[in-house]
């Protein structure tokens, strides 16, 4: 497909608006290449990737918000909070399951997001994968932490 | 007279290109940013508690100092708008009406914000304006 419409090489869109004529959308739309972006393989990852962030965005809208509410909002907030109050939640099976899948799908559905994000604003393949790589041992240190602070809490500790 | 670049690519092309759809777009991306850095010390500052209930204590009296205190509203704020506008993205993907009420839908995002922001600033800000200026009960 050429860049412009045969014989339209001087004619801006404006003027087949002017002219009344029928503007096809490719005198209007920038021109890309086909295909838009390289894909490597016959990997539906992208597409899973965006299904995921759906998926695990309505769990943490409910999972992250009720937490929010209880720790920022309700009963003092933040003020009450010490090594106390978290002893008496995690002393409860529900609150430990609650914290771990929060844990886990904010950290998958936040490192897929930044993840999107250097894609798009890191062009130097070199970047990418550099801040990519950071990015990933950031999220594995940081769930196995998290993971292991809930299943190995000792209220009796000190 | 021949038009900009910039005009041509303002055509209603996509729902993200100019307007509303872009703004909120890079809105929640901002928030989405921010968001996760604070997960990440969120996770080490309460990894404390394996340390020593003193340790995590005095860290968490960080969180309670009126500074923080109004940031920890902006991080709400910021969760909140995310967590409103992550649902309209759903229902502009998978709802068929979607696209046709996704800047209804962001209005709806604007004043569901504002009406739980308000209590919720007062309940998270209570303390610190108590502390600073005075009980007022």
């Amino acid at each position: 497909m050429s860049e412009t419409l045969p014989g339209s090489a001087d004619i801006e869109p404006d003027d087949l608006k002017a002219a009344r004529v029928p503007v096809p959308p490719q005198a209007i739309a920038p021109a890309l290449a086909q295909p838009r972006s390289k894909r490597s393989g016959r990997s539906n990852f992208e597409l899973y990737s965006w299904i995921f962030m759906r998926v695990s965005g309505i769990v943490l809208v409910f999972l992250v918000l009720g937490h929010l509410l209880i720790m920022n909002i309700l009963d003092g907030g933040v003020q009450r909070i010490n090594f106390a109050f978290v002893a008496g939640r995690w002393s409860s099976p529900f609150w430990q399951v609650w914290d771990l899948l929060q844990l886990w799908l904010a950290m998958l559905h936040g490192t897929n997001g930044l993840r999107t994000v250097i894609n798009d604003y890191a062009e130097k393949p070199r970047t990418r994968f550099w801040l990519q790589t950071i990015l990933y041992v950031a999220a594995v240190f940081t769930v196995v932490l998290g993971t292991l602070v809930i299943f190995t809490f000792d209220p009796s500790i000190g | 007279m021949a038009s900009t670049t910039a005009e041509r690519t303002r055509n209603p092309v996509s729902i993200y290109r100019g307007g509303q759809g872009m703004w909120s777009w890079a809105l929640q991306r901002i928030t989405g940013v921010a968001v996760f850095f604070f997960l990440l010390v969120h996770v080490l500052d309460t990894a404390l508690v394996r340390v020593s209930p003193d340790a995590y204590d005095l860290v968490i009296a960080t969180y309670k100092t009126p500074i923080v205190n109004l940031m920890e509203v902006g991080l709400v704020g910021a969760v909140l708008y995310h967590a409103l506008n992550g649902i309209r993205v759903v229902l502009v993907d998978f709802w068929a009406k979607g696209p046709r009420y996704q800047k209804q839908m962001l209005w709806v995002v604007a004043i569901v914000w504002v009406v739980v922001m308000i209590p919720g600033a007062y309940f998270m800000l209570i303390h610190t304006v108590e502390a600073l200026f005075g009980s007022t009960s």
